[in-house]
């Protein structure tokens, strides 16, 4: 049980996971070591496996192989409530027959910790919810109640807090604010956090570290500065942001560039921001690493030059333009364009060419889905 | 009051939609209102009444004639204060015990079989097959099954929990039994239909918040319970208050475990005594609606959910 004079978090180590439910596999093969005191989020589409790994940390379900380690104790067959974890539930799961200050102070009476009550305040006006103290949960907003929810799982300073797609059900305003809440109270505690969502700019915004999950597995985990700029599949490049993909054959290569040719147009990736250099390969771009061109640009040879195509949709999205530009053989490419009033007004089925520098591909390992591997 | 009890929904968002009441809704509730008056207000003025008469000075018996004899209540609260306790003892050890055996079964129908819908429906039916057959026939089997030659009795002699002279039927036990297997289903359904909604997230996060099992029962799913359970008792308390069936000695009873229900048949039936009958029976009446209001606010089920 947690020592709850003890502030700094514990690091979380999962080793060679695997949960069968009837009829199919939600984990496989997971490894994962989180170190103490990093804000963790587990990104994935519903369905990938990352409640269920939650739940697993939790205690909540038995995996059917492999170890969980909580600050190097081995807690795999540990029942959840002599775990030093707390979770704040995607529903909340608040005591609806107790008040909001009873639903706080139940882990710490639990636990037989005598200035219970003082704590619960305490843990209260971190959220700052003082006033609501006497309420039953049911009469808050979703965002008061989500806030108890916090301040019940953390009051008990817990090694390691969970959190289940907590800011699921708060509008976009209220789920920006908490957001930053959220990671000052992380900040302010020290506590390991293992976050699950499926919001790639939740997760990019408030985590040190992101892994991204697919089909029961991690597909690439590292910063989020790292996996935007290097997504190094398929699936990531286009789950976190979007993303331009074209694929072709390898055609040329030498010391410290791999090109592919797509529709009479010559594309390069940089070597080391390459994963595969041999035969159908994929390369990506962001689009607002691309720039459009209405007549053919006279550029150095690290740019890429694709084109020319056609716009086909241009959507005002505030502090930027997204332009869907057509480009025959090739196919379609996003563009952003930021709103900043230097851009020329460009119309609905003007003929322009895309460019990027050749810094900013990356090659993919695999291809994405639905292509024929040559 | 205490009927709110039975109902498990707040009763806060009815207002808005019934505003417009209208000759559709009155000529909706009028056979209800009809029944009522005839066969619940007509019968209890008629037993108010009754219960004030005085005996007729001829001495005929079962003659009396109108008045406003209020010594009728004070005869039957004395003579037979022995019953109306022995009623309530029972009553309440029969709820007990309901209450104990059908717990268990309505949680594990209404949570644990959520998962299995058939079979859910399933055991829901065998908690309801009894009311198959008449309750007085199942209770005349149950006579049958205790009989003083029956394999029971016959156990609990080489047991020695009975002396070689003693035996079941007739017995507190024996009644308390009927009563508790009888009025079982009224207890399990209430709760059942509670248990059915528990939020079972509710749960994990008590064992996330280091409550062990025993606890989560006591702190969670007991008081999130409370309006089943106050439901059940009810439904089972007051009804077992007035039985005079078990208790008969044409049952499992005997004349030493007459309750309430056994002197109003026997006043009404056998002595002809109707005021007599009546006053006990507008007293049983009271002292369950007493009872029942007390336990209703004490149990301070109002602002459950």
């Amino acid at each position: 049980m947690a020592d709850n004079t003890k502030v700094a978090g514990a690091d979380l180590e999962l080793i060679d996971i695997r949960k069968d439910f009837p009829g199919f596999t939600a984990l496989d093969d997971m490894d994962l070591h989180i170190p103490a005191g990093q804000f963790f989020a587990l990104l994935g589409p519903s369905g990938c496996g990352k409640t269920t790994t939650l739940r697993i940390v939790a205690g909540l379900e038995t995996p059917t192989q492999g170890q969980v380690l909580i600050g190097g104790k081995d807690v795999t067959n540990t029942k959840p409530h002599e775990r030093p974890v707390n979770t704040v539930f995607q529903s909340y799961a608040l005591f609806p027959h107790m008040t909001v200050l009873e639903n706080i102070e139940f882990g710490l009476r639990q636990r037989k910790i005598s200035d219970y009550e003082k704590l619960a305040k305490d843990a209260l006006s971190l959220v700052e919810l003082s006033h609501l103290g006497d309420r039953r949960p049911q009469q808050l907003s979703g965002g008061q109640q989500q806030r108890v929810a916090l301040a019940r799982a953390l009051v008990n300073r817990p090694s390691l807090l969970l959190l289940d797609e907590p800011l699921g059900a708060l509008d976009l305003k209220l789920r920006r604010q908490m957001q930053i809440e959220l990671k000052a109270i992380q900040l302010e505690v020290g506590l390991t956090f293992l976050h699950v969502t499926h919001d790639q700019e939740e997760a990019m915004d408030m985590a040190d570290i992101v892994a991204v999950m697919n089909k029961g597995r991690i597909e690439q985990m590292g910063a989020p500065e790292v996996l935007y700029d290097r997504p190094k599949t398929a699936f990531v490049s286009k789950f976190l942001g979007q993303s331009n993909l074209f694929i072709g054959e390898v055609v040329e290569k030498n010391a410290t560039s791999v090109s592919i040719e797509v529709g009479g147009n010559k594309i390069t990736v940089a070597k080391k921001r390459a994963e595969k250099h041999t035969g159908k390969i994929a390369i990506g771009v962001r689009p607002e690493k691309a720039d459009f061109h209405e007549s053919k640009p006279k550029l150095s040879a690290d740019h890429i030059v694709v084109g020319p195509g056609e716009i086909i949709d241009i959507r005002f999205t505030g502090v930027s333009n997204q332009y869907l530009i057509d480009i025959p053989n090739v196919g379609e490419v996003t563009v952003f364009a930021q709103n900043i009033g230097k851009s020329p007004e460009t119309e609905l089925g003007a003929k322009v060419w895309v460019s990027w520098k050749i810094e900013h591909s990356y090659g993919l390992a695999d291809l994405p889905d639905g292509t024929e591997e040559a | 009051m205490a009927f709110a009890a039975f109902s498990n929904d707040k009763p806060a968002k009815d207002n808005s939609a019934q505003r417009k009441s209208g000759p559709v809704v009155l000529a909706l509730l009028m056979p209800g209102l009809i029944y009522l008056l005839l066969f619940f207000m007509t019968p209890l003025i008629s037993l108010v009444i009754t219960s004030l008469e005085s005996p007729d000075p001829s001495g005929a018996i079962g003659s009396y004639f109108n008045d406003v004899n209020f010594s009728n209540y004070a005869t039957v609260a004395v003579d037979y204060l022995p019953q109306i306790l022995r009623s309530f003892g029972y009553a309440f050890a029969a709820t007990v015990f309901a209450l104990i055996i059908s717990y268990p079964v309505a949680y594990f129908i209404g949570v644990k079989l959520r998962s299995r819908p058939l079979t859910q429906r399933l055991m829901l039916t065998l908690v309801i097959a009894p009311f198959f057959i008449s309750f007085l026939l199942r209770t005349i089997a149950w006579k049958q099954l205790l009989s003083d030659d029956s394999g029971f009795v016959h156990l609990l002699h080489s047991m020695g929990a009975l002396a070689p002279t003693q035996f079941f039927l007739g017995t507190d036990a024996a009644v308390i039994f009927g009563l508790t297997y009888n009025f079982i289903p009224f207890m399990t359904l209430p709760l059942f239909t509670n248990l059915e909604r528990l939020d079972v997230r509710l749960l994990e996060a008590g064992s996330d918040l280091y409550a062990s099992p025993r606890h989560i029962f006591t702190k969670v799913t007991l008081p999130l319970s409370m309006p089943g359970i106050i439901s059940g008792t009810l439904l089972t308390f007051i009804p077992i208050a007035g039985d005079y069936v078990n208790a008969s000695r044409d049952f499992l009873g005997s004349s030493k475990t007459s309750m309430i229900g056994t002197m109003v048949e026997a006043d009404y039936l056998q002595n002809l005594n109707y005021p007599s009958a009546s006053a006990l029976s507008v007293l049983l009446m009271g002292v369950i609606l007493a009872l029942v209001t007390l336990y209703v606010r004490r149990s301070g089920t109002e602002d459950l959910l």
